[in-house]
């Protein structure tokens, strides 16, 4: 009985949670769990009335009556606002879930990066492996990846990630298309290994565009590899900082190598990413250059990662520039989904992929988790980004994960360890951010990605109005869109 | 639930709990809506503590002196009494009125 005096004796307040309007209704994005619920009109108003102040039971049921709802129906939303923790009593808390702090040692892997070079022929100014704000020491090290490590880290990927059926492995570089020679033996022995044990494995490459040549596109539509080109837009743009060692650009390049790529390559999306910097954040135009005009399925923006003190880096009022351009084109995607039509604006078909699911992340990604990266001389780092980084190894393919270093890397990027995180709503979404960002603009892989929270914030704002309005107006395209993305 | 519409797949899983949850377990005195009791049942599962529906002992379907040895014989009441089917036929045959008997009850070791 002292329980059911204690649940009605409490005060309520709102939980934490984060509110939008979609075509016209009141939803809430709950944080403690990454769903998503539309409000009828007393939900809505219960959240109004402890906006302002907490009020005990008997008030809110009073008020609630006072609005017309007859005491059963009162009594009724209460409890499934409480049920979900759309409010909380000071009284009764809900039972933690416990969550585990680290994930377990037999954390199956799903996916490998073989960085099968550190070469790379072109010269880009902000490049992370290369450029100032480098941390790669491959000083010493081979420089392309040995058929025995390829074959050994495929190896490895299947043993570690017993349990999954299929599984990834995704070519990078310095420019993975220098080391073609080898992704094309690795691809033949990963599908065989992984047929005799009655798996599948899919590939996806990154590449500059550059060594594109007929032969390397029929081999990646054949065998179905995803390709992701790093661009950064139209021949003034791309020539920008994505040059030769000359100084000379690189649009001219691979601008033919792109068209054939797109109009050869029909078995996988052919995806643009595009670094945004000082004086490259015409986001529209970019988009339309590389939708419109080169045929991209998908391009996706990223501002570029540096340490806060580089000249190419965004300062904030250009990046004020950039989310208003975002918005711009977020709006054309919601104009698409309501008509049914997916649009190419990766920025938002990531997240709202993620929103479908209501994911609630422990890490910003799967670094380190189901996903690892391998430099060209075998050693394991928590993904691509750390390759070749004497700081960040963890472990070697010969001899395994570093379970400790692991360990230590995974519980300095836990949301829960990132102190400014514990009241963002957009932390499910963002936990703090790339790792990789995080080391090299404060140090430390575990610090939460400050300098973009208002972004974050904002965007993911962005997204889940989108996701409301679809939700509402045309429901069917995000099972479509789920189905499409492989969401299961 | 009524008041709030799931609109993506973990507020599905949520909703899904909810509904499992209802009416599973209510508290006793909630009001409303009053969770449905049987007449002459106990709602607590102590010995020595049985009350009704109204947190009295009025409303038993006997009275609380009897409810060992009418538990006993007439009733479910699994681990407390000796099993009179198999092991112990004749526990309670030295009590013929429990409200005056129920010292002749002994202890059974199994």
């Amino acid at each position: 009985m002292t329980s059911m005096t204690a649940l009605t004796s409490g005060r309520y307040r709102r939980g934490e949670l984060h509110e939008f309007e979609a075509a016209g209704q009141p939803f809430m994005y709950l944080v403690s769990a990454g769903a998503i619920f539309a409000l009828d009109e007393g939900a809505n108003a219960v959240l109004r009335k402890l906006g302002q102040v907490d009020m005990s039971h008997a008030e809110l049921a009073q008020a609630l009556r006072d609005a017309g709802y007859d005491r059963a129906d009162a009594e009724e939303l209460i409890r499934e606002l409480l049920f979900v923790q759309g409010i909380v009593s000071d009284a009764v808390r809900p039972a933690v879930a416990p969550s585990p702090a680290t994930p377990p040692a037999d954390f199956p892997l799903q996916a490998l990066v073989l960085n099968v070079t550190n070469q790379c022929n072109l010269a880009c100014t902000y490049c992370y492996e290369f450029g100032a704000d480098k941390i790669a020491t491959p000083q010493g090290k081979p420089k392309f990846m040995t058929p025995e490590t390829a074959k050994a880290s495929v190896d490895f990927l299947l043993e570690k990630s017993a349990g999954h059926q299929a599984v990834h492995i995704t070519f990078f570089g310095g420019e993975t298309l220098m080391n073609f020679k080898l992704l094309r033996e690795v691809v033949l022995y990963a599908r065989g290994r992984a047929e005799a044990q009655g798996r599948t494995i899919g590939f996806s490459l990154t590449t500059n565009a550059t060594l594109l040549t007929d032969e390397i596109i029929a081999f990646l539509s054949e065998h179905e590899i995803g390709v992701t080109v790093s661009m950064d837009g139209p021949p003034d743009l791309q020539d920008k900082h994505r040059v030769y060692k000359s100084g000379k650009g690189s649009y001219a390049v691979i601008e033919p190598r792109l068209r054939k790529l797109i109009a050869q390559h029909r078995t996988r999306a052919i995806t643009a990413r595009v670094t945004l910097t000082d004086g490259v954040t015409d986001v529209i135009r970019i988009y339309r250059h590389l939708k419109d005009d080169l045929g991209f399925h998908e391009v996706g923006f990223a501002p570029v990662t540096n340490s806060g003190d580089r000249d190419y880096m965004i300062g904030d009022g250009a990046m004020d520039e950039v989310l208003a351009q975002f918005h711009e084109l977020a709006a054309e995607w919601l104009e698409h989904a309501l008509r049914g039509e997916m649009h190419g604006f990766s920025n938002v078909s990531e997240t709202i992929g993620e929103l479908i699911q209501g994911v609630n992340k422990s890490h910003p990604c799967g670094a380190g988790l189901g996903l690892l990266g391998v430099s060209p001389s075998g050693d394991l780092s928590p993904c691509h980004r750390f390759t070749d980084a004497d700081t960040h190894t963890l472990g070697h393919i010969a001899t395994g994960i570093d379970a400790d270093k692991r360990e230590d890397f995974l519980s300095r990027g836990h949301v829960s360890a990132k102190y400014e995180c514990q009241t963002c709503w957009a932390r499910p979404l963002c936990a703090g951010g790339c790792h990789h960002e995080a080391f090299v603009r404060y140090g430390d892989t575990g610090h939460a990605n400050l300098h973009y929270c208002d972004w974050i914030r904002e965007w993911t704002d962005a997204c889940l109005r989108i996701y409301g309005a679809v939700s509402v107006q045309n429901p069917d395209f995000l099972e479509r869109f789920a189905a499409r993305k492989g969401l299961s | 639930m009524k008041h709030l519409r799931p609109v993506n797949r973990k507020a599905a899983r949520i909703d899904a709990t909810a509904s499992l949850l209802e009416e599973d377990v209510v508290a006793l005195q909630q009001q409303p809506p009053k969770p449905h009791i049987p007449m002459g049942c106990t709602l607590s599962f102590s010995p020595g503590w049985e009350v009704d529906a109204g947190g009295g002992t009025a409303g038993l379907c006997q009275p609380v002196e009897r409810d060992i040895y009418d538990c006993y014989v007439t009733c479910f009441w699994p681990v407390q009494v000796p099993d009179h089917v198999n092991y112990s036929p004749d526990w309670a045959s030295n009590c013929a009125v429990a409200t005056k008997d129920w010292r002749n009850l002994d202890l059974v070791f199994p």
